[in-house]
Order: structure tokens, then sequence, then C-alpha cells
């Protein structure tokens, strides 16, 4: 056993080390390299105003709720108290990330899958009740599969059936969920 | 005997065929979402959330913890193979156990990390074993001040310590804060942020808010990632490791287990920090520290041990006070809502069942994972063949199903989506979705607390600081909230030598 664990370990390691990357440092460096820009000082304003938006919004609702006093807070009192906190850091953020932060990833030619992706999860909820989850569950494995995920059209295709075949005879067959289904 | 009465009857809890069986379900998930890259455990505990539904509290809880720790075990696997950490808590191990995988030592990294794992998780459940009852003792005769201050400081604890912006985490807590209000007031009844709309008026859902922040968002998030090269996985040849290395592991995995049992037990901890800080540790503490990074095995063992040290002990605060201490517990603290039970300091005392099944499952979990990832370690590399482009619709499938089933109501699976594009967005735009989920969960408790508080102190605020616990959880709460902006005044006081100051203004360009 002992011979074993010592052949392996003799060549090279200092030679490949070096060919690859392989200190923490030289790996950090390597993952930073390789992640995604950052989301940038517009991204951050847009995000910050959103937020500050909801803040004004939630501070006139709680203000129509009634504040009461700090005896006897009423129902609009703590939603207040929040919404004031949520603006004032989102001014804040405003201003600490006007250069844009170290946070974020900006959005990519990559980030229309995931805008696909919940266009068929939309879908899916509005046709589900009306003709039940195979047709669109079918359709939703065939777009993540096909285009989203680059399969090839005779494996999306098969595969996507059977996937729906399994979650039919779990959900619909074994467990008798109510789910709307077609058959 | 009075103490370990209870604890031996939890035995008889998880010897219960059916939650042995969803022990073992649990710690087989955990482990393959370990290996799978992309989903990681509070994105699985939150998917599977309709499943806890219909089963007993205890037997929901046994299976949900064992997804947590399983992922532990199995993150390492990817980390090792593919330099492709499958947890944020497995990143470091990458940096010693590939180099060990390219010399040929993948089996020994791989074995000495299941070891470690076990053994930091045995010290943290036997510590845990004895700590949450004294915990949870001490915070019995608390009252509403004190659970007021507690729940604000875990959730400013979780914010400041998680995710890269601070800002953004507590804006997120603070939206999370937010939403939990939305719905029938308690105390007066009126309707708050329901704009009439009647599926909102019993509040929104969270098993809804969890699985679409958590689940959806990083399905849609990794849709995104994916395109990313995958390179073949290297060849593990025998698994167990010899007595020297076992040997040469021994005082990492022992400081790995003390330090990850404590950092576990802070709120805003967890594994990910834990695993980071014993990799620095064991650095520090070697005699030659220029071995880090060249297939040391101490850094494999060391943070291996130490993060499921930690993802053990950060069951403490969850269950002896109620206070979630990181994302992936806030969603377990969810699922014992859902099932009636509000974990706090009488748990033990009300429930021991509960408690002391939930606790003693884990020495069975993790047994169980030991013994899959030595001898069975090939299976799961069989896992990472299967092409995420085929996964991704499953899981998305999952989600939206088992929403449905949860009330029969296509409106929880909207809000699924709904939740999904926000997690994704929050994710892009840089705000961390724990602190949001978690503020969520705790949001009801610390409003209820805060108004009771001001009820039997007559609306004076001071009275917070005038009972010596809800007041030292206050100061700190401030010395928390404050520490970064003193930090940055004194940091700039200081002259930065030339190299730091170039090093930033290239960072600004």
């Amino acid at each position: 056993m002992q011979k074993h664990k010592e052949a392996p370990e003799a060549p090279e390691p200092d030679a490949d080390t070096e060919l690859d990357a392989a200190t923490p440092e030289e790996l950090a460096e390597l993952w930073e390299a390789e992640a995604p820009p950052k989301s940038g000082p517009i991204a951050n304003a847009a995000s910050s105003l959103v937020v500050l938006a909801l803040a004004v919004a939630g501070v006139i609702l709680s203000i129509g709720l009634d504040l009461g006093t700090p005896q006897t807070p009423k129902a609009g009192m703590w939603p207040f108290i929040v919404s004031i906190i949520i603006g004032v850091m989102a001014l804040v953020q405003l201003l600490v990330g006007r250069r844009g932060g170290k946070d974020g990833e900006k959005f990519s030619s990559y980030s229309w899958f995931p805008l696909i992706g919940f266009a068929t999860l939309i879908l899916l909820v509005i046709l589900m009740p009306v003709i039940g989850f195979e047709v669109p569950a079918l359709l939703l494995s065939f777009v993540w599969m096909r285009w989203l995920g680059g399969e090839r059209w005779r494996s999306a295709t098969l595969y996507s059936l059977i996937v729906v075949v399994i979650f039919y005879l779990i959900f619909i067959v074994a467990l008798g969920t109510s789910i709307p289904h077609l058959i | 005997m009075d103490f370990f009465g209870p604890v031996l009857d939890g035995f008889g809890t998880v010897l219960d065929p059916t939650n042995l069986l969803y022990c073992l379900v649990g710690v087989v998930i955990g482990m393959l979402v370990g290996v799978l890259p992309g989903l990681g455990p509070a994105a699985t505990i939150a998917i599977l959330l309709p499943l806890t539904y219909g089963i007993e509290p205890v037997t929901a809880i046994i299976m949900l913890a064992g997804i947590f720790y399983g992922a532990q075990y199995g993150g390492t696997i990817t980390s090792v193979l593919l330099r492709l950490p499958g947890e944020a808590s497995s990143v470091v191990t990458v940096f010693d156990g590939y180099v060990m995988a390219k010399q040929g030592r993948a089996g020994t990294a791989l074995g000495i990390a299941a070891i470690g794992s076990f053994a930091g998780a045995t010290v943290s459940i036997i510590g845990l074993t004895f700590l949450a009852p004294l915990v949870a003792s001490f915070a019995l005769d608390f009252g509403p001040p004190e659970y007021a201050a507690l729940a604000l400081l875990g959730i400013l604890l979780v914010a400041t310590i998680s995710g890269s912006s601070k800002n953004k985490a507590i804006i997120a807590a603070a939206v999370g804060l937010l939403l939990a209000t939305v719905g029938r007031d308690i105390f007066t009844g009126a309707e708050r942020f329901t704009f009439g709309n009647l599926s909102l008026a019993d509040g929104i859902d969270f098993a809804p808010l969890a699985m679409g922040l958590f689940g959806i968002g990083e399905i849609l998030y990794n849709l995104e990632d994916r395109h990313r090269a995958a390179s073949a996985p290297v060849k593990v040849k025998r698994v167990w490791p010899s007595g020297k290395d076992i040997k040469q592991a021994a005082p990492a995995m022992g400081r790995g287990s003390v330090l990850g049992f404590l950092l576990g037990i802070l709120p805003g901890g967890g594994a990910t920090i834990s695993s980071l800080v014993s990799y620095a540790v064991e650095k520090k503490t070697a005699k030659d520290p220029s071995r880090f990074g060249r297939g040391a095995i101490e850094g494999v063992a060391g943070p291996e041990t130490a993060n499921n040290a930690a993802a053990t002990s950060s069951f403490i605060p969850l269950l002896t006070l109620g206070i979630p201490a990181n994302g992936t517990m806030a969603i377990i603290f969810g699922a014992l809502l859902i099932q009636g039970i509000t974990p706090g300091p009488q748990l033990i005392g009300e429930d021991p069942e509960l408690f002391w099944g939930v606790v003693n499952s884990m020495y069975i979990g993790n047994i169980l994972l030991l013994m899959m990832s030595i001898p069975l370690v090939g299976v799961f590399i069989r896992i990472l063949r299967i092409r995420a482009a085929i996964l991704a619709p499953i899981t998305a499938l999952i989600t939206m199903l088992g929403a449905y089933t949860i009330r029969n109501s296509i409106f929880d699976v909207l809000m699924v989506v709904v939740f999904g594009a926000l997690g994704y967005l929050m994710k892009k735009f840089g705000f961390e979705p724990g602190p949001l989920v978690l503020a969520f969960v705790l949001g009801g408790l610390l409003e209820s607390n805060l108004r009771r508080s001001l009820l039997v102190l007559e609306g004076d605020l001071g009275g917070f600081l005038t009972r010596p616990i809800s007041a030292t959880l206050l100061v700190v709460f401030v010395f928390v909230a404050l520490w970064p902006i003193a930090k940055g005044a004194i940091d700039k006081n200081k002259k930065k030598p030339l190299v730091a100051q170039i090093a930033t203004e290239k960072e600004k360009v």
C-alpha cells in the first residue's frame, strides 16, 4: 500500500503547479479574470433609485395606515420606520456606489437566457390552469434544453418527453396531487 | 439522568424507520447538490419545502438538516477533482485539494476530507448536546425587549458579515422586514399593503418567497452563467488515506473542529467563513507555510473539518434562541413555522422529541455520509456527467409544480416566479437574497416584540437600556453598525504605503 502512494507523488510536482496557476493567490486572480464584469455605476444608481422609490411608497402608504404614537403604535408605525431605514440606506448607497462598487454583474448577451427562461415560466403559470401542465411543461423543457442549454434536437425532444412523463407519473399517478392536467 | 433521559429518547425518535429513511434521503440529496455546482443547499432546501407539508415535523427537519450538512461533504468532491467548488464553503479546499489530485493523491484528499468532516461534525454535535440546553435555559426568561434586541442584532450581523456590500445587504434585510408586514396587522386587524388582493390578506407566504428567491432565482442565474467550459474529472484511486496522512492531518482537524464550532454559533458566521479562517490558521501555524497551495494535506483537512463543524453548530442559535444564523437556517426556521413550531428557548422543554430527534439524527446522518463518501465516491463522480442543460428544466419544474401542491393555488406559483425574477435581479445588482429571507422570517417576531415592548415600557425607548440583557445586545448592535464607518475613518487617517495607493488607483480605473 505504501508503495502505491509513493509512486505518483514523485513526478514533476513543480512543473505541474507552475503550468496550472495553483497558488491561492494565482487562482484567485484567475477566477477574478474569468468572472463577469461588475455591474458599474449606472446599475448602482438605477438600483438605488428603485429602492428609494420603494421607500417613498412605503412611507406614504404607512402614513395612510395611521402611525399612532410611540405609546400606542398603530398598524403604520413599524412599516414607516422600516421604509425610512430603506430610504436612508438607498441614499447612502447612491453616494457610496457612485463610482460602481465591487459587486453585481453586468448584463451580457447571455442575459437573454434568463429572460427567455422567465417567459417560459410565466407561460406555464398562465397555461397550466387552462390546458393542464403537460404541454407547457414539455414546451419549457424543450426550450430550456434546445436553446438555453444547447442540446441537439433529438436529445432535447427525447429528454423533454421523458421528463414530462416522469413528472406525470410522480405527481399525478403516484402522489395523486390536484395539479391541473390534460389527460 | 435527568439530562440524559431525553437525549437517549431522541435516539428512539431517530431510529424510527420513517425518520431513518428521510435522514438517508436528506443526506443523499445533500451529497448530490453538493456535487453539482450551481444549486446550493439553501436553494435545494427551499425547492423541497412543499415536501415537508405532508410529513411529521421531526421527520421534515431531519431531512432538511441532512441536506444541509450533506452538501458540505459533496461540495468537496468537485473542489478536489475539477477545481470547481460545489459549494462556497469548499472554495479553499480547491487550493490544496486540486493540487493533491494532480499529484495522484485525489483519493487521499477526498478520504481525509470525509474523515475530517465526520470528526468536525461529531465534535460539534457533542458540543451542541451540552451547550444548547444551557443557552436555552439562559434565554427562558427573555421578555419582548430582549427578543426584539436579539432579532435586530441577528439580522444586522447576518447582513454585515455575508456578501460583499454591507450597505446593500442591509437594504435587502430592510426590504425583507417590509415584505413581512404585508397582510393583516395582528394588533389592530388593519390590512397592510394588500391592495385589496384577497390572496395577500394573510400575508406573503414563506414557502413561495423562499422557493422563488433561492430556487428559481438561482436557476435563472445559472442559465446565464452556464457557458463556462468544464474539464474532465481527475481519476480517483484508493480513497482510504494512509495512517501517516491521518496522523499528519489530525491536529488540523482538531483545530478545525473547535474553530468551526465556535464560528458556526455566531450569527452570520457559518461554514464558508470558518473554512476560510481555518485555512488561514493552518497556513500560519504550519512549520513550512510554503507547502500550502502545493498539496498540503492540512489545507484540506482543516477547512473541511471546520465547515462541517460550523454547519452543525449553526443549529444552536436556531433551536435555542429562535434566531437563524444564516440564510439556510432561515429556511429551516420557516419550515418549522410552517409545521406550527416556533423554535426558541422553550423548544427543548416543550418538544424534547423534536429537539433531540433532530440533534441525534446528525450522528446517524454523518455516519451515513462517511459510508457514502468513502466507498461510493465513484458513484457521485458519475453524477457530474449529467448535463446542466437537462437538469435545469427538471429543477425548475419541481419548483413550480411543488409550489402548486402546497395549497393548490396558482397564485403561489406566480409568486414563486415573481420572487424568482427578483432573486435573479438582486444577484445581478449585487444584493444578497439571504438577508432578505432571514429578515422576512424574523420580521413578524421583531415587530410584535417591539410593539409589545413599547406597550410594556409605555412608549419609553430608554426602557430597553435599563434591562441588562437587552441593553448589552443593543450596545453590541450599535457597535456592529458603526464599526465599518469607524474602521473606514481609521484606515483613511493612516498613510497608505505607495504600493497600496497604486493598487487602489488602478482599481478605480
